[in-house]
């Protein structure tokens, strides 16, 4: 039985003003028990205060064999870091 | 008079969170789905935790040196003031679901009113453990629709599971003499008043759960003076187990 159940991505937000984090997932047969395992697997110890479940089904992911043009290019392009700025004393977190 | 009147009231709440936690805990490694197995491990944890709290306020009023543990741990079945619902045997998941169901409606309802509680401390206890409690029964409100306008077998089972438990399902709203001093000061809770409200939402999920209430039977009481079912003893043998055992044990 058990594995028919769909399997959900949970994302959990762990405070205001940060952006959703991929946690792990769950087997759940709907939304509303997704939802509910997730809260029961993922956040007992305060790890969130908003969640999100998404059916894993729906992602849609990069093909590892794609990697090459996808991303190799990125690698010798220096300049589009930011870090030929220098930044003022004063700030603490950039 | 009044101290003894409020160890007992204290020992009815904690006793009815201890005992239908410790037995949500034999699910342990054992549910269907490892979420459910997390999923009821942690509604027995809620309500170990508000046990600990209402036992160490018996243990207070009583004012005889017995702490929470002393009291979980070193009383025997005619001492325990639980209701005779909590105490009822897991059964299957659904069985387990259908007990939850009209235990956590009526909790829910109760810690509510417990929270004007005239007594600070069950009104403190009340105000943190509602919130847990509403999960609680939103929880096995869903589930009750899922088993019941499930498949026929999960309809079968959960049919099968409330007619069992139906019949403990007054208890919960009796009150008697040895409470009713506690009414009038405002610590307790008159729970007859609860009644018309329970039905209601039991009405609106079974309703949804295309279920059908079983039929009106004479219930069955006597856990709140200590007259239990044979099931409680079995359970307290293995609670008590470790500290029958090895006295005083700590880890």
């Amino acid at each position: 039985m058990s594995k028919n159940w769909p399997l959900w991505e949970v994302f959990i937000r762990a405070k205001n003003g940060l952006s959703h984090r991929h946690a792990g997932s769950v087997h759940a047969a709907d939304p509303r028990m997704a939802l509910e395992a997730a809260r029961d697997t993922y956040t007992r110890r305060m790890e969130g205060v908003s969640l999100w479940v998404v059916p894993s089904a729906s992602i849609v992911a990069s093909d590892p064999g794609d990697s090459g043009e996808l991303f190799e290019p990125a690698a010798d392009k220096i300049y589009r870091h930011p870090t030929f700025y220098s930044i003022p004393e004063n700030v603490k977190n950039i | 008079m009044r101290a003894a009147a409020l160890f007992d009231y204290a020992c009815r709440l904690g006793d009815d969170s201890l005992i239908l936690g410790q037995r949500l805990s034999e699910w342990c490694g054992h549910a269907p789905m490892l979420e459910l197995d997390l999923s009821l491990a942690n509604i027995g944890l809620d309500l170990i935790g508000q046990a600990t709290h209402f036992l160490k306020l018996a243990g207070d009023a009583e004012g005889e040196g017995r702490d929470e543990d002393k009291l979980a741990f070193h009383r025997d079945v005619l001492d325990f003031r639980n209701c005779l619902l909590v105490e009822q045997p897991n059964g299957d998941f659904a069985q387990t679901i259908a007990r939850q169901f009209l235990f956590s409606n009526y909790q829910e309802l109760l810690f509510r009113q417990l929270c004007a509680s005239t007594n600070p401390t069950i009104a403190a206890i009340a105000a943190k453990a509602v919130k847990e409690v509403a999960y609680h029964s939103r929880l096995a409100d869903e589930w009750m629709v899922r088993l019941g306008d499930g498949t026929a077998e999960s309809r079968a089972r959960v049919v099968e599971g409330l007619d069992w438990m139906w019949r403990f399902a007054d208890e919960l709203f009796e009150l008697d003499a040895a409470i009713e001093p506690l009414v009038e000061s405002g610590i307790a809770c008159d729970v007859r008043k609860l009644r018309p409200e329970w039905d209601a939402r039991i009405a609106r999920v079974l309703k949804d759960a295309t279920l059908e209430a079983p039929k009106a039977r004479r219930g069955v009481n006597g856990g709140r003076v200590g007259r239990h079912s044979e099931h409680l003893g079995h359970l307290l043998s293995e609670m008590q187990f470790l500290q029958r055992a090895y006295p005083d044990s700590q880890w």
